[in-house]
C-alpha cells in the first residue's frame, strides 16, 4: 500500500459493490419454486452462484444461457428459447426469473420479445429484469428484479382488497432478518406478504430429503395478490423503493418508504408505522424487547462510546447502521458505499452532523482503497462491514465486526438477525466484544483484569 | 437419470457419459463441447480460466480487470492461491490482495473504455510500482471493440514496464479451458525466456507447471523436492512472480501437475527450448512416491535416486501410522469426484491410499485427452469454438534450444533407455485408473449429479462449492475440492495427512446421526 496522499480516479481498487445480476439472482431465489436464469455467458452464473453459496452456505441453483462467441455475434434469442424449454422440462420450476448480463445488454437482446416467442407451459411464468452490470451495483440488480415481480405479476382485483394486510419489501438482507421482520409484523396482528422472501430457502434445514425447491419463498399467487393489499412498506430506498412505487402506480397500493429496521430508531419506525396504519396494538413482548435494548445500551455504553468507527457496505444497511452507532454514542468517522447515489452522502452526512460530529468523510461510489488511505492518515477504533475489509483490519491492526454482504470467512451469520430489537442486541454484543477482546489482548499484564 | 431430458439434450448428454469397460479397446467420451443452454452447469468462462486461475496468482504484477465491476470482484481472493514475500519479491512488491477494476459505466460501453483503461494503468503504476501489469478483458470489452493490445503497448512505452493484455472475454470457447489456453499463449509469447541466464552449475533445476498453491499445496511440494536436492525454479502459477516466469526456460525438466490448464506451455517449451516434461501427481502417498521416483530416473543420477528413497522412507515412516488410523475409518467407502480438469484423477490416488474407491468421476472443462490420454490428440476435431483460440506455432529457439537429453545431462542412448521406462511428454488420462462398471461423466450437471447421488448413495462427494450443499442436503457428506473447505495443503505427505483427517471427519462427524429429530423417529 502506498504511503501519503494518493488519489485514484479511474475505476475501483478493492470495491464495496459488485454487479447487478447477483442481486437479481438473490431476489429471484425469494420466489417459491423459482429458478433464476442468467442470460449471458456461463461464467457470470457460476460466479454469482459461488458467491451466494459461500455467503449463505446453502444450495444456490440457477441456469444460464451459456453464450459462446456465436451467440455474442448473432444474439442470444436462440439460446434463451432453448434454455426456457429445457429448464421447464428438466427442472420444472413454477417460474423462471431471467436477468441479463453486461454481455446480453451490450448486444441489445430484446428480452420481452424473446420471452413472448418462447414456449412457456400452461400455468408457468417467465419474468425478466434488465440488469446491465455497467450501471449501479448488486443492490440495483436486486431492486430491478423485485420491481419486475411487480410489473409482471401484481394485479388489482377490487373485490378482494385486504384492509388488514401489508406488503413488505425487505431489501437485500439475510433470511434471518426477513424472519425477524415477519415476526415483529405478525406480533402486531397485521397480515403480510413479504416479497422476496428467502427464509426457508437459503436457511433451509438438513433433512436428507432434499428438494430442489425448498418450502420458502413468496408464491407467484402471493406476488399477484400484493396488488390487493392495503399498504406497502419499502424497507431500504435503494433496494425496495422502485418496486413499491411500481406497485403504487400499477395497483394503487400506497407505499411508505422506511429504513431497513437496523437499530433502535429504525425498528421503532417500522413498529409505529404498522401501529398507525393498521390501528394495531403493540404487544408487551415487543415493549419488553425494546426495554432490554435500552437497558443494554446503558449497561455497556462505556465499552464503545466515543470510539471512532469506519462503516462500509450497501447503502440500505449502512444508513441505519450509522444511525444506530450514533445512538450508541460512537463516532462514524468514515462511511462509504460502492453503490452510486448522492442521496447517500446527504442522508448520512445529515445524521452525523445532527449528532454534532464535524470531522468525518462520507462517500458514495467509494472503494476500500480510499478507506484504507484515509485510515492511514487518521485511524479508527473499529471497522464494520463485509469480509473484504479484513485486509485493512490486519494491516492496520483494527478489529472488524462483520456485517453485510458478502461474509465469506465466517459462519452462522445468515441465521442471526441484525434487524429488530434482537438485532440491536446482537450488534451491541458484537461491537462491545470486539473492543473488549482487543483491550484484553493489548493491555499490560498489570492492567489485565477479570472484570470489564 | 437421462429419462427426464428432452430428446436433443438426451442425444447430446449420452455422448458425455461412459461406463468403463476394460474389454473395449478405446472407449470414447465427448468433451470440450458447448454446454446446453438452460442446463445447470458446473462450468465457468474464459475470463475465469485466464485471470482467475493462471494470471491472477502472479504476485508482483498488478492485474487490471477491464470491464464492469463484477468480474474483478468475484475473482478477488476466492481461489486461495497463497503467496508470500521473499528476497526477490519483498512486501512492497506484493499485490496479491488487490482487486483492480476499470468499473466500466454505461458511457464507457457507448464511447469505449480505452481512455479509462489507459488512465487506470498510469495510476496503478504510479501508486504501486509493480514489475509488470496485466489487463484481462471481460465480455463487453470484446463486443465494443476496445483495442487492449494497443492500450497495453502504449502504456508499456510510457512506463517502461511490460503490460500484458489478455483477450479472455467470457464468451470465448465453451468453458474456462479457453482462458487457460489464452493465458498460456501470452505468457509463452511475451514473458517466458526473457530473463537472465541461470548459473550453469545448478543441478536438478525444475519447474512445477499447473500448480496453483491452493491452501499451500505448492509449498509442500517444494519442501519435499528441496529436501531431495531439486532446485524449484518456478511454480506456475502458485506463489510465483513475473521475475520467475521470465526465467521459466532455464529448468532442466518441467513437471506438469494440472495437465488441462498448462499442457500448452509444457508443449510449447518442448518445441522452443527442447525442455522435456513429465506428468506428475503429488496428491496421494503412492502417487507422490511414483512421481518422485520417475523424476529421479529422469536425471539418472545415483545420488539423487538414493536421496529420493531416503526422503520417501523418512516421510512415510512419519505419516503412515497416522494414515493407517484414518484408513480404518475410510476403508471400503465410495466417492464421486467432479473437479476441474485434472484433480478428479489426482484425488483417485489419495482416496485409494485411504482404502476408498472413486466410482463416478468427471471433469468440468476437460478435453478428450484428459480422459482418454494424449494419443487421441491428433484425432480431435477442431470445432468453431476452439478455432477462436489461436494456436501458437513455435520453432526451436536458435540460441536456447537444447535436445532433451542435454537438458537432463545424459547421453542420447541413456535418454532413449529412460524414455522406455518413464513416459516423458505424455499423459495417459483418467481412464486407465478406472475400473469396470465405474462411470466417467464429462461436464456433469446438477440434475445428473443429484440423480446419481440418490441412486448410488456414495459415502462422500468431491465437488466445487456450488454442488457441496445440495449434496449434503441429500444426506451425503461433500467436500469442496477447489478451496478444500478452507483447509490444506492436500499435496505431498503433509497434505495426505490433512486430507485423511478431513475426509475421516467429514464421514464421521457426529451430526450425521442427528439428522432426524427424536420425535420424528419411527417406533419399531
Amino acid at each position: 500500500m502506498p504511503e501519503g496522499e494518493v488519489v485514484h480516479t479511474a475505476g475501483k481498487i478493492n470495491p464495496v459493490k459488485t454487479c447487478q445480476p447477483i442481486g437479481a439472482m438473490y431476489a429471484a431465489l425469494g420466489i417459491h419454486r423459482c429458478l433464476p436464469h442468467s442470460h449471458g455467458s456461463q461464467g457470470c452464473c457460476a460466479y454469482h452462484r459461488m458467491h451466494l453459496t459461500r455467503h449463505f452456505r446453502d444450495p444456490v441453483l440457477a441456469s444460464t444461457s451459456s453464450f459462446t462467441e456465436g451467440a455474442s455475434v448473432f444474439g442470444g434469442a436462440a439460446n434463451l428459447k432453448t434454455a426456457i424449454k429445457n429448464v421447464f422440462e428438466i427442472y420444472k420450476p413454477d417460474i423462471i426469473a431471467v436477468h441479463t448480463t453486461c454481455l446480453s445488454e451490450t448486444i441489445g437482446d430484446d428480452l420481452p420479445t424473446i420471452i413472448k416467442q418462447s414456449e412457456v407451459p400452461e400455468g408457468k411464468v417467465v419474468i425478466h429484469a434488465n440488469t446491465p452490470s455497467y450501471q449501479g451495483s448488486h443492490i440495483t440488480g436486486f431492486s430491478n428484479m423485485v420491481k419486475a415481480m411487480v410489473t409482471y405479476l401484481a394485479a388489482r382485483d377490487e373485490e378482494t382488497i385486504r384492509k388488514k394486510r401489508v406488503n413488505i419489501i425487505p431489501g437485500f438482507v439475510n433470511p434471518s432478518d426477513m424472519r425477524e421482520i415477519k415476526r415483529i409484523t405478525s406480533s402486531l396482528g397485521v397480515d403480510m406478504i413479504m416479497f422476496p422472501d428467502t427464509t426457508n430457502v437459503l436457511d433451509s434445514p438438513l433433512t436428507a430429503k432434499y428438494d430442489m425447491y425448498p418450502e420458502g419463498g413468496t408464491t407467484v399467487e402471493e406476488i399477484r395478490d400484493t396488488g390487493n393489499s392495503r399498504l406497502t412498506l419499502a424497507l431500504g430506498a435503494w433496494s425496495s423503493n422502485a418496486a413499491g412505487a411500481a406497485l403504487m402506480e400499477k395497483c394503487g397500493v400506497p407505499c411508505v418508504p422506511l429504513k431497513v429496521p437496523i437499530g433502535l430508531k429504525a425498528t421503532d419506525d417500522l413498529i409505529m408505522t404498522l401501529k398507525e396504519k393498521f390501528d394495531a396494538v403493540v404487544p408487551d413482548d415487543l415493549t419488553l424487547e425494546r426495554g432490554q435494548v435500552v437497558d443494554t445500551l446503558i449497561d455497556t455504553h462505556f465499552h464503545y462510546q466515543g470510539k471512532k468507527v469506519a462503516i462500509y457496505g450497501d447503502p440500505d444497511i449502512v444508513v441505519p447502521l450509522v444511525e444506530f452507532v450514533l445512538t450508541m454514542g460512537m463516532i462514524p468517522k468514515y462511511v462509504i458505499t460502492g453503490t452510486p447515489g448522492k442521496a447517500f452522502e446527504e442522508q448520512v452526512g445529515a445524521m452525523i452532523e445532527e449528532a454534532g460530529i464535524e470531522d468525518y468523510i462520507v462517500k458514495a461510489e467509494g472503494d476500500l482503497f480510499d478507506l484504507h488511505q484515509w485510515i492511514k492518515e487518521e485511524s479508527v477504533d473499529l471497522l464494520i462491514g463485509n469480509t473484504y475489509g479484513k485486509y485493512i483490519a490486519r494491516t492496520e491492526d483494527i478489529p472488524l465486526v462483520r456485517v453485510g454482504f458478502p461474509i465469506l470467512d465466517r459462519a452462522v451469520h445468515p441465521l442471526m438477525p441484525i434487524t429488530g430489537y434482537k438485532g440491536c442486541l446482537r450488534l451491541i454484543e458484537m461491537i462491545s466484544n470486539a473492543l473488549l477482546e482487543r483491550r484484553d489482548r493489548d493491555c499490560l499484564d498489570e492492567d489485565y483484569e477479570l472484570v470489564l | 437419470m437421462l429419462e427426464k431430458y428432452p430428446e436433443k439434450v438426451l442425444k447430446n448428454r449420452k455422448k458425455h457419459i461412459t461406463i468403463v469397460d476394460t474389454n473395449q479397446a478405446c472407449q470414447q467420451i465427448e468433451a470440450n463441447t458447448r454446454t446446453i443452454p438452460g442446463i445447470i452447469t458446473q462450468r465457468g468462462c474464459a475470463y475465469a480460466g485466464c485471470k482467475g486461475v493462471v494470471v491472477g496468482p502472479i504476485k508482483d504484477m498488478v492485474h487490471i480487470v477491464h470491464g464492469p465491476i463484477g468480474c474483478a470482484f468475484y475473482a478477488w481472493g476466492t481461489r486461495r492461491n497463497k503467496a508470500r514475500a521473499d528476497d526477490n519479491t519483498p512486501p512492497e512488491k506484493m499485490f496479491s490482495t488487490l482487486c483492480v477494476s476499470t468499473d466500466m459505466q454505461e458511457s464507457d460501453i457507448v464511447f469505449g473504455g480505452e481512455k479509462k483503461l489507459a488512465k487506470m494503468i498510469d495510476e496503478v503504476v504510479e501508486m504501486f510500482h509493480p514489475r509488470a501489469v496485466s489487463i484481462c478483458a471481460t465480455c463487453p470489452v470484446g463486443l465494443i471493440g476496445d483495442d487492449l493490445g494497443a492500450v497495453a503497448k502504449a502504456a508499456q512505452e510510457r512506463h517502461g514496464i511490460q503490460v500484458l493484455s489478455f483477450n479472455c472475454e467470457g464468451y470465448k470457447g465453451v468453458s474456462q479451458s479457453a482462458g487457460h489456453h489464452i493465458a498460456n499463449n501470452n505468457l509463452m509469447e511475451n514473458v517466458i525466456g526473457t530473463g537472465p541466464e541461470r548459473d550453469p552449475n545448478d543441478k536438478y533445476v525444475i519447474n512445477i507447471l499447473g500448480e496453483y498453491n491452493i491452501g499451500g499445496d505448492g509449498w509442500e511440494m517444494e519442501r519435499i523436492l528441496g529436501d531431495i536436492g531439486y532446485k524449484v525454479n518456478c511454480v506456475l502459477t502458485g506463489d510465483t512472480s513475473y521475475l520467475e516466469i521470465k526465467n521459466l526456460h532455464q529448468a532442466h525438466l518441467n513437471l506438469v501437475q494440472c495437465h488441462r490448464s498448462i499442457n500448452y506451455i509444457a508443449e510449447m517449451m518442448e518445441t522452443k527450448y527442447g525442455t522435456p516434461w513429465l506428468k506428475v501427481n503429488f496428491i496421494g502417498v503412492e502417487a507422490t512416491k511414483k512421481s518422485l521416483r520417475e523424476m529421479a530416473l529422469c536425471f539418472g543420477d545415483e545420488e539423487l535416486i538414493r536421496k529420493t528413497e531416503e526422503v520417501i522412507a523418512r516421510e512415510e515412516a512419519r505419516i503412515m501410522p497416522v494414515i493407517e488410523h484414518y484408513r480404518k475409518i475410510c476403508q471400503g467407502k465410495t466417492a464421486f469426484a467432479f473437479v476441474g480438469g485434472s484433480r478428479s484423477h489426482h484425488y483417485m490416488h489419495l482416496l485409494r491410499d485411504l482404502g476408498m474407491e472413486v466410482v463416478v468421476a468427471g471433469y468440468e472443462f476437460a478435453h478428450r485427452d484428459d480422459y482418454e490420454g494424449r494419443q487421441v490428440i491428433p484425432t480431435l476435431k477442431i470445432d468453431a469454438d476452439s478455432k477462436n483460440i489461436p494456436e501458437l506455432h513455435l520453432s526451436p529457439d536458435p540460441e536456447k534450444f537444447k535436445d532433451a537429453h542435454v537438458h537432463l545431462n545424459m547421453s542420447k542412448e541413456k535418454f532413449d533407455e529412460l524414455n522406455k521406462k518413464v513416459p516423458l511428454n505424455y499423459y495417459e488420462g483418467m481412464q486407465p485408473d478406472m475400473k469396470d462398471g465405474e462411470i466417467m461423466i464429462d461436464d456433469c450437471n446438477h440434475h445428473e449429479l443429484e440423480k446419481m447421488v440418490r441412486a448410488l448413495k456414495p459415502d462422500l462427494v468431491f465437488a466445487g462449492v456450488r454442488d457441496k450443499y445440495y449434496v449434503q442436503k441429500l444426506g451425503v457428506p461433500a467436500k469442496q475440492m477447489h478451496s478444500y473447505d478452507y483447509s490444506g495443503p492436500y499435496a505431498g505427505y503433509n497434505g495426505a495427512l490433512n486430507f485423511a483427517r478431513d475426509v475421516a471427519n467429514a464421514i464421521t462427524t457426529p451430526a450425521w446421526k442427528l439428522v432426524t429429530a427424536p420425535w420424528e423417529k419411527q417406533t419399531q
